[in-house]
C-alpha cells in the first residue's frame, strides 16, 4: 500500500502527457489518464487459495470490520430508498469489459451470484476498440516491417519479391479478431452462469441498480467497470474520417499519405507504427517537450532512436494543437499549434489527416452517481487503495466499487482486471491491496516496449525521500544468442534495484519480445522475490529470457 | 558489464606550427560493443606518433561503423575543469546511442569547441586539451581560429580528415536553438522529404512541391538533389533496359571463369534474381527486330503544350502504342504454348523503370482506354508505388506489349529483350535534329528518333511488326489524335 501510494505521489509529472493543457490544470493525484493498453486475463492471477474460507463467516467478519469506516454517506444517499433486505445477486458489475470480466470470472470461482451490465457489446474498449483490434493491425504492421526491410532480409540469406498489402484484408483481420474475442469473452461468462444483463446500468442508490430504463437490480455489491473512451479536447473537430480517434483508426478505412497523430503515448506510437508500416508519413504533436514522456527517459530515448528517427516520422513538440478542422471542398486538414508554455502561434499544419489520440476520458456520466452523493473528479470515480468508492464528504460508500479506466488509478485493461479480482477477494473474506507497482504496461511496436514498477526518475525521487541506495543495471540485447539468431539485436533491458537489499524497483525493457518478456520482472515484484535468489533461477538457453537473467545477474546486491 | 573502449590518435599540424596529438576514448554503456578494432587501429596510428605539443584536441570518435557525425549530448566537464586519464568529459550521442567519451591525457579542458546540441563530423575537434594553464590562453585562441584553419591531415595520419569547415563557433559563444527550421513559412513538406532534404542538404524552400496541395514529396526532394533513379514526373522515366545485349545472357552460362582477384561478389537481389530469370527465358523465343526513324517534331509541340498539365512523355508514348496496338492486335498477342496465338483482351503498356539498382515494369493498364491525363496520372501513381515497393502483382506482370525508354540518356538506338509473355517490346531512343531530305530535294532539319521493336516471330511475322510501326509513326507524326 505504503508503495502504491508513492508511485502515485511521484507520477504527476506522466500526466500532462497529451498534448493539451486541460490536464495539466487541474491537479489530480492519478495515474497518467492516457495510459492504455490491453492485456486480455485469461485465468485469475492466482489468488485462488482463498476459496477454501467458509463463505458465510468469512463476509459477516468483513462486514463487520468494514461498518466502523462507513456510515455518514447512508444517509445521505438521495432520502429516498434504503438498502434492500434480500438481494437479486450477491453481485452486479456495471460494465462488461475486461475489468468487469475478469471479475465475475473470479465471483463466480468464489461462489458468488453474479451478474453483469453491459449497455454496448461485451468485451468494452480493449476487446473492441483498443488493444484486440490494434494487436491485429500491429502484426500486420510487423510483418509489413520485415519483409520490407530488404537489408534484414538478406543478411538472413531471405529473397522476398515485393510486398504489398490488401487495406481490407487487414480491417477485415482486426475485426474479426475483435469479433471472436468478444464471443470468446461473452462464452466464458455465459458457461460459468454470469449473468448477462443488456442495457445501460445506473446507480439508483445502495445496493440497487437500474439496467436499461426500467428494470431495477438488486445486489449485496456494485462494481462500477464503465471505463472510458477516448478523450478529444476542444477546439478539435472530428468527424470520423480525416479527423479521427482510436475507435476510427482501428477500423482502418483508410490510410492516407500523410497523418498528424496527436499525442505521442503508446496510442499514438502503436499507430504510428501501424501506419508507417502501411506506408503513411506521420507528424507527431507532442505538448510537452520530449516525445514519450511517459517512458523511462533512457528507454524513451533508444526508442526515439529506433521508432521515430529512421521512419518517415516528424515531430513538434512543445505546442498544442488548438485547432484542427477536417478535409472539406478540397482542403487538406489544417491543424493549428501554439507554443505549449507562451501560447504563442507557431504555426499551422496541413496534412491528410489527423489521429487524436490525447488520452481516454472516463465514461461515468448517467451512472446515477448523484443518488449516492457521489462526485467525480474530471470525470473519474475517486475510490480508496482498496477500490471502496469515496463519496463528495470524504467518507466509504458501503457495498460499492470502482474499478479499470473509470477510477483512473492505472488505464490498462489488466490493471481494471487485477482490480476487479481484488474488489472480489476483499467481498470474499480475503483483504487484498493490490500493488499497482506490480502491473506490467507493455506497447507493441517493434521492437516492443514494457515496464514495470518505477522510472528511474521516479526510484531516484523515492530513494531520495525515503534514504535509500539506487542501482541500475542494463543489459543489451546485442549479446543475447536468441535475439541475434533473429538478427533483431537492437534493444535494452534496465533495471533499477536496490543495492542493500535487493529488490526490484523497476524493469524497462525495449526490443525483440519486450511485452512477453517483462513478466519474469512483475512477477517478481508481486511477489516480492529478491535479486539475489532470482540470480540463482534457470533461463532456458538459447532464449530470450536470458536477457533478463543477465540482468539479474549484472545486479551487484551488497547482501 | 564489459567495457570495450577505443582511442583516436592522429598528427594534425595547424596554423601555428605546432603538431597537436589528439585523443578520445570511449566507454560504451552496452557490452560488446564491436569498437575493438578500433582500437587496435588506432593505437597502431598512435604509435606513429611524435608529440610536440601540449595541446591536444579531443576529437569526435566513431562510435559505431556507420557514424559520420554526432551530437554533443552534455559536456560533464566545463572549460577551465582538471582532467585525469580516463575520466569521462563529453557524452556523444551516435546514430546508435550516447556515449561517454574519456580522455586519455591528463590536462585541462581548455576550450569547448562544439558546445551542447550542435553536431561536428567524425574525427572533427571538439574540445581542446591543454597540459598547464599557461597553455590554455593558446589554446582558447586556437580554438577561436579553428573554423578558419582547418587543418590538413598529416601524410601519417590515418584518422578521419577533419572536416574542411568544422562547425566551430567561440568557445564562449552560447550555443544556438537547435532547431530553427521550423518558422512559419508556407513550403509544406512531408516528413519524408524533410528528411532526404537534410541527407542530400536540399534548401526545401527552394523546391517547388509537386505533392498533394502543392506539397513537397520526397520525389521532389529527390529530383532537387538529381538522384536519378527515381523521377516519376520528368518526362521519360529513368529506363534502363531489358535490353543488355543478348550475348550477355550467354556468358553468364558459360563455364564460370576464376574471379580476379579482389573482385567482390554481390549476391543478386530479389529483383535482381527475377530480372534474371526473365532473361534467361526469353532464350527460347525465336525473336526478331525491325528498327524504325520517326520524326518528332509534332509530339515535341504537343508534348510541351500537355505538359503543364501533367502529362508525361511516358504516358504520350503509351498511348501512342497502345492506339497502334488497337489497330494490330498480333503484335499485342502473347504465344503462350506454341501453338497458338493468345489474342490479349486487354491493351497494358508495361513501361521499364529502373529503381534502386532493380528493374521493374509497371503496367498502364487498358492504355488504349484511358486518355492522357489519365494516363499520366496513373504512371505517376505506379511510379510511385514501384519505390514504395507496393506495387501489386498485377500491377508489375499484367503487361502485354512493353515500352523501354532510354533516349533521355542520348541512346540514339538499342534493341530490347523480350520479356516472357509479351509479342513485343519496344526500345525508344532519343530524338535528336538530324537532317532530313524530303521527296522533292529540300533539305530540313527535323527532330528524328529511332525505335526498335523486338517480337516473337512465332506469331508476329516481320511484315505484322512493319504495320505496326507504320501506324505508331503516323500517331507519332501526327499526334493530334492522342488528345482525344
Amino acid at each position: 500500500m505504503q508503495a502504491s501510494l508513492s508511485l502515485s505521489v511521484s507520477n504527476p509529472a506522466a500526466i500532462p502527457r497529451s498534448s493539451h493543457g486541460f490536464e495539466s490544470s487541474i491537479p489530480f493525484p492519478s495515474k497518467p489518464v492516457n495510459l492504455r493498453f490491453c492485456g486480455l486475463r485469461r485465468e485469475a492471477l492466482g489468488f485462488s487459495s482463498a476459496s477454501t474460507y467458509p463463505l458465510s463467516t468469512s463476509r459477516s467478519s468483513r462486514s463487520v470490520a468494514r461498518s466502523n469506516k462507513v456510515s455518514a454517506s447512508l444517509g445521505s444517499a438521495n432520502g429516498s430508498s434504503s438498502a434492500p433486505k434480500s438481494f437479486d445477486y450477491d453481485l452486479i458489475i456495471i460494465g462488461a469489459g475486461v475489468g468487469g470480466h475478469g471479475a465475475a470470472l473470479h465471483a463466480v470461482e468464489k461462489g458468488l451470484k453474479t451478474a453483469i451490465v453491459e449497455g454496448d457489446v461485451v468485451g468494452g474498449t480493449c476487446v473492441n476498440r483498443g488493444c484486440v483490434p490494434s494487436k491485429a493491425l500491429l502484426a500486420v504492421s510487423g510483418r509489413m516491417r520485415e519483409l520490407q526491410n530488404e537489408h534484414h532480409l538478406k543478411a538472413l540469406g531471405l529473397q522476398v519479391s515485393a510486398a504489398g498489402y490488401d487495406r481490407q484484408g487487414v480491417a477485415d483481420h482486426a475485426n474479426n479478431l475483435a469479433m471472436k474475442i468478444r464471443g470468446n469473452l461473452t462464452n466464458s461468462m455465459k458457461a460459468l452462469g454470469v449473468d448477462i444483463l443488456t442495457g445501460f446500468g445506473a446507480v439508483l442508490g445502495p445496493q440497487k441498480v437500474k439496467v436499461g430504463k426500467d428494470t431495477v437490480v438488486t445486489a449485496k455489491d456494485i462494481i462500477i467497470a464503465t471505463g472510458s473512451v477516448p478523450f478529444v479536447p476542444k477546439g478539435i473537430e472530428v468527424d470520423g474520417k480525416t479527423v479521427i480517434t482510436s475507435d476510427h483508426a482501428l477500423k482502418l478505412e483508410f490510410v492516407p499519405d500523410w497523418i498528424a497523430i496527436v499525442g505521442s503515448g503508446y496510442i499514438g506510437l502503436e499507430f504510428s507504427d501501424v501506419y508507417t508500416a502501411l506506408g503513411s508519413e506521420v507528424t507527431f504533436v507532442e505538448a510537452l517537450d520530449q516525445l514519450m514522456p511517459g517512458f523511462d527517459p533512457e528507454i524513451g530515448k533508444l526508442a526515439q532512436r529506433v521508432l521515430i528517427n529512421p521512419r518517415k516520422i516528424d515531430y513538434h513538440t512543445g505546442v498544442f494543437a488548438t485547432k484542427i478542422t477536417p478535409a472539406k471542398d478540397g482542403k487538406p486538414v489544417t491543424i493549428e499549434l501554439i507554443d505549449a508554455k507562451t501560447k504563442e502561434p507557431k504555426e499551422t499544419l496541413e496534412v491528410d489527416a489527423a489521429l487524436i489520440a490525447t488520452g481516454r476520458a472516463p465514461f461515468t456520466n448517467g451512472l446515477g452517481l448523484e443518488n449516492i452523493n457521489v462526485a467525480t473528479q474530471r470525470g473519474f470515480i475517486p475510490v480508496d487503495e482498496r477500490m471502496r468508492v469515496i463519496d463528495s464528504n470524504g467518507d466509504l460508500v458501503p457495498h460499492l466499487f470502482c474499478i479499470g479506466d473509470a477510477n483512473g488509478k492505472m488505464m490498462l485493461a489488466h490493471a481494471a482486471s487485477a482490480q476487479g479480482i481484488s474488489v472480489v477477494e476483499q467481498l470474499t473474506g480475503r483483504d487484498h491491496v493490490l500493488n499497482h507497482l506490480s502491473i506490467p504496461a507493455a506497447c507493441f511496436t517493434h521492437p516492443e516496449i514494457s515496464m514495470v514498477g518505477l522510472t528511474e526518475p521516479q526510484a531516484r525521487e523515492k530513494a531520495e525521500l525515503e534514504g535509500f541506495e539506487v542501482a541500475v543495471a542494463k543489459t543489451s540485447f546485442k549479446a543475447n544468442t536468441k535475439a541475434l539468431a533473429e538478427n533483431e539485436g537492437e534493444g535494452l533491458a534496465k533495471l533499477i534495484y536496490r543495492p542493500d537489499n535487493g529488490e526490484i524497483l523497476g524493469v524497462h525493457i525495449f526490443g525483440l519480445h519486450a511485452a512477453d518478456l517483462i513478466h519474469e520482472a512483475s512477477n517478481a515484484i508481486a511477489l516480492g522475490t529478491r535479486i539475489q535468489d532470482l540470480k540463482l533461477a534457470v533461463h532456458a538457453h538459447p532464449t530470450l529470457s536470458e536477457v533478463l537473467d543477465e540482468l539479474f545477474k549484472s545486479a551487484k546486491v551488497s547482501l | 558489464m564489459a567495457s570495450a573502449s577505443s582511442s583516436l590518435l592522429s598528427k594534425v599540424p595547424t596554423s601555428s606550427a605546432n603538431t597537436i596529438s589528439f585523443s578520445a576514448s570511449l566507454s560504451p554503456a552496452l557490452p560488446l560493443f564491436p569498437s575493438q578494432f578500433h582500437l587496435r587501429r588506432h593505437r597502431r596510428t598512435g604509435n606513429a606518433l611524435r608529440v610536440q605539443s601540449k595541446i591536444r584536441e579531443i576529437f569526435m570518435p566513431a562510435l559505431s561503423s556507420t557514424m559520420t557525425e554526432g551530437k554533443i549530448v552534455s559536456w560533464i566537464k566545463s572549460e577551465g575543469d582538471l582532467l585525469s586519464k580516463g575520466e569521462s568529459v563529453v557524452v556523444v550521442e551516435s546514430d546508435k546511442a550516447d556515449m561517454d567519451v574519456e580522455t586519455f591525457y591528463d590536462g585541462i579542458l581548455a576550450a569547448i569547441v562544439v558546445p551542447e546540441g550542435e553536431s561536428a563530423p567524425v574525427g572533427a575537434p571538439i574540445g581542446l586539451l591543454a597540459e598547464t594553464e599557461e597553455e590554455i590562453a593558446e589554446a582558447k585562441a586556437k580554438a577561436a581560429s579553428a573554423g578558419g584553419s582547418s587543418p590538413a591531415p598529416a601524410p601519417a595520419a590515418a584518422a578521419p580528415a577533419v572536416s574542411p569547415s568544422p562547425p566551430a563557433p567561440a568557445a564562449s559563444a552560447p550555443p544556438p536553438p537547435p532547431r530553427p527550421a521550423d518558422g512559419p513559412r508556407k513550403t509544406v513538406a512531408t516528413p519524408s522529404a524533410k528528411k532526404l532534404a537534410k541527407q542530400h542538404k536540399v534548401d526545401i524552400s527552394k523546391v517547388v512541391g509537386t505533392g498533394p496541395f502543392g506539397r513537397v514529396t520526397p520525389g521532389d526532394i529527390e529530383a532537387a538533389a538529381g538522384i536519378v533513379s527515381t523521377k516519376p514526373n520528368v518526362a521519360a522515366p529513368a529506363v534502363a533496359a531489358q535490353s543488355a545485349p543478348v550475348a550477355a545472357p550467354k556468358v553468364a552460362s558459360a563455364p564460370s571463369t576464376p574471379a580476379l582477384p579482389g573482385s567482390t561478389v554481390v549476391p543478386f537481389t530479389t529483383m535482381q534474381s527475377a530480372v534474371s530469370k526473365n532473361m534467361l527465358e526469353s532464350l527460347s523465343v525465336p525473336s526478331f527486330r525491325v528498327g524504325y526513324p520517326i520524326t518528332t517534331d509534332a509530339l515535341d509541340a504537343l508534348y510541351e503544350k500537355v505538359k503543364p498539365k501533367g502529362v508525361t512523355m511516358t504516358a504520350l508514348l503509351a498511348k501512342a502504342a497502345a492506339m497502334a496496338l488497337a489497330q494490330h492486335p498480333v503484335v499485342n498477342a502473347s504465344c503462350k504454348d506454341g501453338k497458338s496465338f493468345t489474342y490479349n483482351s486487354n491493351i497494358n503498356i508495361a513501361v521499364a523503370v529502373a529503381i534502386n539498382g532493380g528493374l521493374i515494369t509497371p503496367v498502364l493498364q487498358d492504355a488504349d482506354k484511358l486518355d492522357l491525363y489519365l494516363l499520366s496520372q496513373k504512371w505517376k501513381e505506379l511510379v510511385e508505388k514501384a519505390r514504395a515497393k507496393q506495387l501489386q502483382p498485377n500491377e508489375y506482370n499484367s503487361g502485354t506489349f512493353t515500352l523501354s525508354n532510354l533516349g533521355m540518356f542520348g541512346v540514339d538506338r538499342f534493341d530490347a529483350i523480350l520479356p516472357p509473355g509479351q509479342g513485343a517490346i519496344m526500345a525508344v531512343g532519343a530524338s535528336k535534329p538530324t537532317v532530313i531530305a524530303d521527296k522533292d530535294g529540300f533539305f530540313s532539319v527535323k527532330n528524328k528518333m529511332l525505335v526498335n521493336v523486338t517480337a516473337d516471330h512465332r506469331i508476329v511475322y516481320g511484315a505484322d511488326l512493319a504495320a505496326f510501326l507504320q501506324t505508331f509513326s503516323k500517331i507519332i507524326e501526327n499526334p493530334e489524335s492522342l488528345t482525344m
